[in-house]
């Protein structure tokens, strides 16, 4: 579903030239539940934005299903967004002046679709994340745990195929976190791809794959175990 | 994006960030009725000034006596005998052809007495054509009697003020005035008039002719006033009155004669600048109230710069981002222009009421002008830093990186 080929990413600060992505190479498969992990400046937010369509690479290609991305105009990419992907942050990023319910359904007034139809499909994702009796509040009553549900609600509200989360328990505690990660690993069996960058080990651990990076190099990836030299039998 | 949604998302914003909407609001509302209000104030100054003239009819010419040179060129060094206008002058001009009335007039202050009170006023002879040609009208009792120019009668009209400041509250009708060393009954008091080409005529006492004479010891004319039966043939009924009085001085043109048009292109100067004054009160107006309308849009869109990061991760197109930030100023925009418009309105309407006589309106060019400098400045500088987020990377938006570098 998604394949990275030496993919870049510099930027300029001051007279020093900052590769944030170095020439990555990276295949996901439908349906995978990733973590990336690695210290702070290491390029994790970086490759998320990447494989969001939040920026755009200096070099190299990002396929998404089959699609190359690196030619197309910011038109193109944003309906790509709208239609294959979902995002979670870590300060959720809710509008403030909506309630909840208007939060969530705020993608799909964007894609134009008839009140008559969103009501079904905003009432079932208000259901399946058991904030019925919060819909109503705007953000400011609600505590962080629901906040980050309301952003889940609206990342996959739109039914997207990948689901990426940066920090998503950054700013929670860790009941709620564990509480939040929980309903994403829910989500992932139900069929999503959804990649995690994290710092919390404890969180980067439960994914069925993780990568780890520094300096804007995959230094790690549980899936493709590093070749270490062996010695012959 | 629908439009109604479009709609039902502004009006969110609108309702839900109400000291946000109520500042912008207000700003539109103020630049608008402050741009209204001082062309309002600005018109009607001039109006007035306008309205003023309009007092003699257009069918009136005033004669003065003395010739006024015109025409440029060396003023002649030879002391000129002035003539005086007299009174079998303006008999003569009275029975002319196209002349309907003739009213001569003497002016001057006088010290007016009732008792123990005693004021100068403005006293004036004339007749009773001089009541219809200054479109007077009387509000107590009646005008002069209709009386040969040379007859006198000791009797006065008043004006208000002046009757007021005499007599008080007792009724001065039948009452005898002192002026001078003569004694006039109050025959008739005006109705109360604002101030006429520099005349309070509220302040003023209208005594027969021929008894203004006696009183100020002088047979000249201040001037005659001289209405016309019809508008066609002014030109020659001018020069015939010239021609007459020529003839009857000994052969010297030693008249004025003013028309209401000839006085009017005399102040064309003066109401040229009056307009100019008030085309650049407006501009100035409208400059601030652009600029208040910019700052205030400005910081309502740079506050969003993250909402706008949102909606590019969500997949809204820079095209809807747009046409959401410039419908919501659109709407600010108009709803604060009727707005000012709307007080400016009652504000000049409160004014007409407390002075009557000024009539301040605000053109019809100064409320469009507004409202269309209010709309467009508010869509310019919301759409301007809106598109610029709309094309910033999403990333960048969202993380509103410019207050991150700063």
């Amino acid at each position: 579903m998604i394949e990275l080929q030496q993919l870049c990413r510099s930027f300029q600060i001051g007279d020093q030239c900052v590769h944030a992505l170095d020439h990555i190479d990276l295949h996901i498969e439908r349906g995978e539940y990733l973590s990336v992990m690695g210290p702070s400046g290491s390029g994790k937010s970086t490759l998320l934005n990447m494989l969001g369509l939040l920026d755009t690479p200096s070099g190299g290609e990002y396929r998404l299903n089959q699609t190359a991305t690196s030619q197309l105009n910011e038109e193109a990419r944003a309906t790509l967004r709208r239609e294959h992907i979902g995002f979670v942050f870590q300060s959720y990023h809710l509008i403030p002046r909506l309630t909840a319910r208007e939060n969530i359904e705020l993608p799909l007034i964007l894609a134009g679709i008839a009140p008559k139809q969103r009501k079904p499909i905003i009432d079932r994702v208000i259901t399946r994340l058991a904030l019925t009796d919060r819909a109503a509040h705007v953000p400011s009553q609600l505590s962080g745990g629901q906040r980050q549900r309301v952003a889940i609600g609206r990342a996959i509200v739109m039914k997207p195929e990948l689901l990426l989360a940066d920090e998503p328990t950054g700013n929670l505690d860790s009941v709620s976190g564990r509480e939040v990660i929980e309903l994403l690993e829910e989500l992932n069996d139900e069929g999503i791809t959804l990649l995690v960058v994290t710092h919390d080990q404890a969180i980067g651990v439960r994914a069925k794959r993780e990568l780890k990076m520094i300096d804007g190099r995959i230094a790690s990836d549980s899936a493709r175990p590093a070749i270490t030299p062996q010695l012959a039998p | 994006m629908r439009i109604a949604d479009l709609l039902a998302f502004n009006l969110k914003l609108i309702e839900r960030q109400r000291l946000r909407s109520a500042m912008l609001l207000a700003a539109i509302a103020i630049s608008v009725m402050a741009i209204n209000l001082l062309t309002g104030i600005g018109e009607g100054g001039k109006q007035f000034v306008l309205g003023e003239f309009n007092l003699l009819g257009k069918n009136v010419l005033i004669m003065l006596p003395g010739k006024k040179e015109t025409t440029g060129g060396i003023p002649p060094l030879t002391g000129e005998t002035t003539r005086d206008l007299t009174l079998r002058d303006a008999q003569a001009i009275a029975r002319l052809a196209n002349v309907s009335a003739v009213a001569p007039l003497i002016a001057g202050k006088m010290e007016i007495s009732h008792h123990k009170l005693s004021r100068e006023a403005f006293t004036i002879g004339s007749n009773r054509a001089f009541f219809a040609i200054r479109q007077l009208e009387v509000a107590q009792g009646k005008a002069l009697p209709l009386l040969p120019f040379e007859q006198g009668q000791a009797v006065c009209v008043i004006g208000s003020k002046l009757r007021k400041e005499l007599f008080g509250p007792k009724p001065a009708l039948g009452q005898w005035l002192r002026a001078g060393d003569s004694r006039f009954r109050v025959i008739g008091i005006l109705k109360d008039k604002g101030e006429g080409l520099g005349f309070d005529m509220n302040e003023a006492i209208i005594v027969p002719v021929a008894n203004a004479q006696a009183l100020f010891n002088q047979a000249g004319l201040f001037r005659v006033f001289i209405e016309l039966r019809s508008l066609d043939g002014l030109q020659q009924s001018q020069q015939r009155i010239l021609a007459l009085l020529k003839e009857r001085h000994e052969g010297e043109e030693d008249v004025t004669i003013i028309t209401q048009d000839s006085l009017l292109s005399a102040f064309e100067n003066i109401l040229n600048t009056l307009t100019l004054a008030v085309a650049g009160i407006a501009g100035i107006s409208m400059l601030v109230a652009g600029i208040l309308i910019m700052n205030v849009s400005l910081i309502a869109v740079s506050q969003r710069t993250r909402e706008i990061g949102l909606l590019k991760a969500l997949g809204c197109p820079a095209r809807t981002v747009a046409l959401i930030f410039l419908s919501e100023a659109s709407i600010m925009a108009l709803s604060g222009a009727l707005l000012g418009i709307l007080i400016s309105e009652l504000l000049l309407a409160t004014a007409r009421g407390l002075y009557p006589t000024i009539p301040f309106t605000t053109p019809f060019w100064a409320q469009l002008g507004s409202a269309l400098i209010a709309t467009v400045t508010a869509l310019l500088f919301a759409a301007i830093p809106a598109r610029k987020a709309a094309n910033m990377a999403p990333v960048d938006a969202l993380l509103d990186k410019k207050a991150g570098q700063a």
